[in-house]
């Protein structure tokens, strides 16, 4: 099976180490990464208007370059704006053939590449248990609150990930590496995203209850897959001591690949 | 009332506001509740009603964050945020109407340049065309 790896240009700029970490961790897994050639930036956010053809081709593309295996996405945005396209590629046939027209592949492309957010390979296709057994530093003691913000898991219809409501991969995936997690209200609602463009106030006022909500549970840190989250809840959130991380540092450091 | 406005919001969207019982659950859950004037469930029934323009002038399609949080929580599948999105961009679609100017970027990073790419590419696709 091919990995093809799809990271998106927030993780080759301002979160090199949620990419670093994330390649190192899975080769440690016995999982190549295979960077697609000739990616292009999602843009970030799905537009959601069904006559909107030009902004989901460079996420067509990548879809249809990775038929002959799988997608795996790490940036929560990248996985959010890819999947959704695929969804639509797959349940839209007037936007499907308008891409199609388009894009001119060889053979027109419907939507049949299996999209996987890093993650959900950890959970399906590694294993959750096996990655507990791979770990060589466990992280006893330390008490985690996943954030899964909204683009991990919403909507959940084209998404498939979890349970939107009640998710748990980011929970196991915190077990596995010996740690404990700490739930916590606000895990999947919103930091404020992009609106730190436009309001910074808002981002903060949003952002300071996520951190808030996992102070209040207890948590010792908090981990995302979001760039947008880390920056928000970080930059935005004054006030707030709880440190944020990437979780594949967390999973480099228990593989004992972190250098 | 405009009609070939809404019959390109319904259009573009892809919504049918009329399967919307008005429950306010939309509204509940938004977190931009707080920043808009006119709220999810509102949006919809001003659709419903044809009110595109007034909602095309007003600020609050500038504040949904594309959390999903409507489109997930809705219990008849209505799916709010993706008539804010078609009215936005039967906004910015109108030249000169962009809400995001290229030229703006280089102060906000300027502002901050720890801000992550994501933002203003995020921020450039909803704003801009
Ligand atoms: S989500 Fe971002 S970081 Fe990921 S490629 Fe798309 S815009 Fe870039
Ligand atoms: S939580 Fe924040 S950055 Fe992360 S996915 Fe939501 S809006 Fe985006
Ligand atoms: S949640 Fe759905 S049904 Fe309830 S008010 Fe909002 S759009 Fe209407
Ligand atoms: S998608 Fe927009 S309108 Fe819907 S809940 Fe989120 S911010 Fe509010």
């Amino acid at each position: 099976m091919v990995y093809h790896y799809y990271p998106g240009c927030t993780l080759k700029t301002k979160a090199k180490d949620l990419d670093r970490y994330g390649r190192k961790s899975m080769e440690a897994l016995g999982i190549t990464l295979t960077e697609l050639e000739n990616w292009q930036c999602c843009g970030g956010a799905f537009t959601m208007a069904k006559d909107e053809i030009a902004t989901k081709l460079s996420s067509v593309r990548a879809l249809a370059d990775s038929r002959d295996g799988v997608l795996v996405t790490l940036c929560s945005a990248c996985h959010n704006v890819i999947k959704q396209t695929n969804y639509a590629m797959a349940n839209d046939a007037e936007f499907a053939m308008k891409a199609n027209n388009y894009s001119k592949f060889d053979v027109p492309y419907n939507g049949e590449t299996k999209v996987m957010h890093y993650l959900e390979v950890l959970r399906d296709v590694v294993g959750f248990d096996n990655l507990a057994k791979a770990v060589k530093n466990p992280l006893k003691g330390k008490k985690i609150a996943a954030y899964y913000g909204c683009l991990l898991l919403r909507p959940s219809k084209a998404l498939q990930m979890d349970n939107p409501e009640n998710p748990k991969i980011l929970e196991d995936f915190i077990r596995a590496i010996g740690a404990e997690p700490v739930l916590y209200p606000y895990r999947n609602e919103c930091c404020g995203g992009y609106m730190a463009t436009e309001d910074q106030s808002v981002a903060a006022k949003k952002s300071g209850q996520v951190m808030d909500s996992a102070a209040e549970m207890g948590a010792d840190m908090i981990i995302t897959a979001c760039p947008l989250c880390l920056y928000n809840l970080t930059k935005n959130a004054p006030g707030h001591q709880i440190p944020v991380y990437y979780f594949t540092e967390l999973l480099a450091e228990a593989l004992g690949v972190k250098d | 009332m405009n009609n070939n406005l809404k019959e390109q919001v319904l259009r573009m969207s892809g919504v049918n506001p009329l399967k919307c019982m008005r429950c306010g659950k939309c509204s509940a859950t938004c977190p931009s509740y707080d920043e808009m004037e006119y709220h999810p469930h509102q949006i919809v029934y001003m659709v419903e009603k044809g009110e595109i323009e007034k909602l095309m002038a007003s600020p609050s399609i500038y504040k949904c964050l594309s959390c999903f949080a409507c489109v997930e929580r809705c219990p008849r599948d209505v799916e709010p945020a993706k008539l804010v999105e078609a009215i936005r961009l039967a906004v910015i679609r109108q030249q000169g109407q962009n809400h995001l100017k290229a030229k703006d970027i280089p102060d906000l990073i300027e502002a901050d340049p720890d801000l992550p790419q994501q933002a203003l590419v995020t921020a450039f696709r909803k704003y801009t065309k």
